[in-house]
């Protein structure tokens, strides 16, 4: 039934294109195809005063299947991602099994296939099992699909390790999303080291175990050449690192979350575990370079790090709970409220933060040109609602912002030219 | 006095306001005429059930809470993690579930995780009583420290009150910060930087890494106990330099003025963080200390048990 539409008197914004004007989107068969040459039997989508985008990546996503299928499943986390308005998810490789190598890649795109609503893209371990000893097959998982590494969840302490990593991963013209963080200075911390740690007296987790680690990526993509993205960059310093490099034009990126975006460790101070996450919230002043940060284009994707977890493994005291939060389904809203509607920014560069930035990372053709896989989400701006978890798609409830008023959402995802999530008559 | 107490649970001098722990203190003076009877026994808790859940071990606080609640007549049943279910997996919300389901009053807990009270009260109508968690809070020391300088100096406001040693790792020193800052004392805080982070001054506390600075205008002087595992985790060289640098010792001593008084929550390391002699001394309020823990105790288990709704 979705075989044949027109999204029509929508506002196009393809950042790739440089486009933004109310023209039609028209899809055929999965695909995108010349709007001016269609037929009576199209179905038409009527999109006015809506956003129609080329479909948004998240480039951070746990979606815990093989491993932790109480948590989410690819079922789940894609109905969630098509929910939230995403087109596409990178699933992190730090499932159980990892995913480090080709057999696991293969298993992914088969349950992907067969149960999941968006598009799926692979990501390999950098190091086996994720453990930051030897290095994983990275040709083996090149060959198999994936389009970037990580060992996300964990950092390579061994520098010799990371440079023979970045070194290896070029050869294969793959991009390294690093975690970044330094293991000693994170000690047993459990939230943001400054005042509000302080304060309750928790363990804290230092700035600077990211910025040194953030500081030695930049240097080993100077000296192997090799891409690295710094994975949810979190603090002031981070960000001045990754502006100081690109000004350089370093092969480097950086991503923020909507969490990064909107809140602080203050909030640490209800005890509740949905403020518990890896990077913790930082300070006001953090917040606030990291939003700056997105508004200049110093940071060029926004990523969620949708981290499902049972009820049961967060309903414990605060230092015996696992990182970590859900965001699919809460990322468009809170970060056109942060970024568009407080912080002014231009529609088109919101947009490029959820599409070009991170297709540029995947070097994925990532636009609306006819002939190109149909991949749409439309965006109302106006839309204002309530945010309620006990509707989400995903398994998980573990999120902070359940019952936050928001403003603006995705009121259609086309993903595969199949219409997963529709808000729309 | 009009002013009636309404809060079901004890988590933190942080949340209460001054004149709530004016009221507390005022209710510890009364209880203390108890113990000093010949019959050391009232009838306010009887009928009321108090479990005492110490995920955390302890003795002297437990023992305290014991005795508080025995003199107040509860009924009283004592919990360690190793006896609890805790040590089969059960989760902390659902052992204190079943606690509350056999229809208990209060339950006085002591834990390692910082917040874990205030966790667990938010899902508890019975009332909570925090006897430490984590370095976050020990509200029962603080009340005792600051009835102890009320007693012997007759107020609190205007006071200047030092606080020596591991500040970062210290739920009594976040205790005793939140209440003298409420009832108009100043607070300086003394100690190594590894050990006094200078976030604290975001507050409105002095922090001074010398000694004879710190304690030169000080009223009152709160030692802590130094512990030597901080040493393997590297906040400083040795015990010996630490004591030789932060302890209070007969060389150390004439830093103070002559009429400040000597604290310490115990237990104490002799010859660390406070030489014996002194610790014995006519300055030193310590054992004081520890009578005064009984009737601030015995107030709270009474204030606090007269809101939980039955």
């Amino acid at each position: 039934m979705n075989d044949k539409f027109c999204l029509v008197n929508g506002r196009v914004v393809d950042p790739a294109r440089n486009l933004d004007e109310v023209m039609p989107v028209a899809v055929n068969r999965g695909v995108i195809v010349d709007a001016a040459k269609i037929d009576d039997s199209y179905r038409r989508i009527d999109c006015t005063g809506k956003i129609v985008c080329p479909g948004f990546i998240d480039l951070h996503v746990h979606l815990r299947q093989p491993g932790n299928v109480a948590a989410e499943t690819i079922a789940s986390g894609t109905a969630a991602a098509a929910a939230g308005g995403f087109t596409a998810v990178v699933a992190m490789p730090n499932t159980s099994p990892a995913a480090d190598n080709a057999g696991a890649i293969e298993y992914l795109r088969q349950m992907a296939a067969r149960t999941g609503m968006v598009r799926v893209i692979p990501c390999g371990c950098l190091t086996k099992n994720y453990a930051g000893e030897e290095m994983a097959g990275i040709g083996s998982l090149a060959q198999a699909g994936v389009l970037a590494l990580s060992d996300d969840g964990k950092c390579i302490q061994d520098h010799s390790l990371m440079r023979h990593v970045m070194q290896y991963a070029r050869s294969f013209h793959l991009p390294v999303l690093d975690h970044c963080e330094e293991n000693s200075l994170k000690g047993g911390g459990v939230m943001h080291e400054g005042t509000w740690s302080v304060l309750l007296g928790m363990s804290g987790i230092p700035s600077i175990a990211e910025e040194l680690i953030v500081a030695r990526d930049i240097m080993l993509a100077r000296d192997t050449g090799c891409r690295i993205h710094i994975q949810h960059a979190s603090t002031a310093g981070s960000v001045n690192l990754i502006r100081a490099a690109r000004k350089k034009n370093l092969p480097v990126t950086g991503e923020a979350t909507p969490h990064h975006l909107t809140l602080t460790d203050e909030m640490v101070k209800t005890y509740d575990t949905n403020y518990k996450m890896n990077p913790p919230l930082r300070s006001e002043e953090d917040r606030k370079a990291l939003v700056k940060a997105v508004l200049d284009g110093t940071i060029t994707v926004i990523a969620t790090d949708h981290a499902p977890h049972t009820q049961t493994a967060k309903l414990v005291e605060f230092d015996n709970a696992p990182f970590g939060i859900i965001g699919l389904e809460t990322a468009v809203p809170l970060t056109l409220g942060v970024l568009v509607h407080k912080g002014r920014m231009p529609i088109s560069k919101y947009v490029s933060c959820f599409t070009a930035g991170p297709a540029q990372i995947l070097s994925l053709d990532w636009d609306l040109a006819p002939g190109r896989e149909a991949n749409v989400t439309v965006l109302d701006l106006e839309d204002e609602f309530t945010i309620d978890a006990s509707k989400f798609k995903s398994k998980a409830r573990n999120t902070p912002f359940d019952h936050w008023k928001c403003k603006g959402r995705a009121v259609l995802t086309v993903s595969q030219g199949r219409i997963v999530h529709s808000l729309l008559d | 006095m009009s002013f009636t107490w309404n809060r079901k649970d004890l988590l933190s001098l942080y949340d209460l306001r001054p004149e709530e722990i004016t009221y507390l203190l005022d209710t510890a003076e009364e209880f203390k005429k108890v113990s000093q009877r010949k019959v050391k026994k009232v009838p306010a808790l009887r009928g009321k059930t108090v479990v005492n859940f110490f995920v955390e071990p302890s003795t002297r606080t437990r023992v305290s809470f014991e005795l508080a609640e025995q003199r107040l007549s509860a009924d009283i049943i004592n919990m360690s993690a190793s006896v609890s279910s805790l040590t089969k997996g059960e989760t902390l919300l659902d052992t204190v579930k079943n606690i509350e389901a056999l229809q208990v009053d209060l339950v006085v807990m002591r834990h390692s995780a910082t917040g874990a009270q205030n966790f667990i009260a938010k899902h508890l109508k019975c009332g909570v009583i925090n006897a430490g968690d984590g370095a976050h809070s020990h509200p029962t020391q603080a009340l005792l420290d600051i009835f102890t300088i009320r007693e012997k100096k007759g107020r609190i406001e205007g006071l200047k009150v030092a606080i020596v040693g591991d500040i970062l790792h210290s739920r009594v020193a976040r205790s005793n910060i939140w209440g003298l800052l409420k009832l108009g004392a100043s607070v300086t805080l003394v100690g190594p930087a590894t050990l006094v982070p200078k976030e604290f001054e975001q507050v409105g506390v002095r922090v001074c890494h010398n000694l004879q600075e710190g304690l030169a205008d000080a009223d009152v002087v709160n030692l802590l106990r130094i512990q030597h595992e901080r040493q393997a985790a590297g906040f400083f060289p040795s015990i010996n330099e630490y004591a030789r640098f932060f302890g209070i010792n007969e060389h150390t001593v004439k830093f103070m003025k002559p009429d400040a008084m000597v604290m310490h929550p115990g237990p104490i390391n002799r010859g660390v963080e406070l030489e014996g002699s002194i610790a014995d001394g006519p300055q030193s309020v310590i054992l004081e200390q520890v009578t005064n823990g009984l009737a601030v105790r015995m107030a709270v288990l009474f204030l606090v048990a007269g809101c939980v709704q039955k």
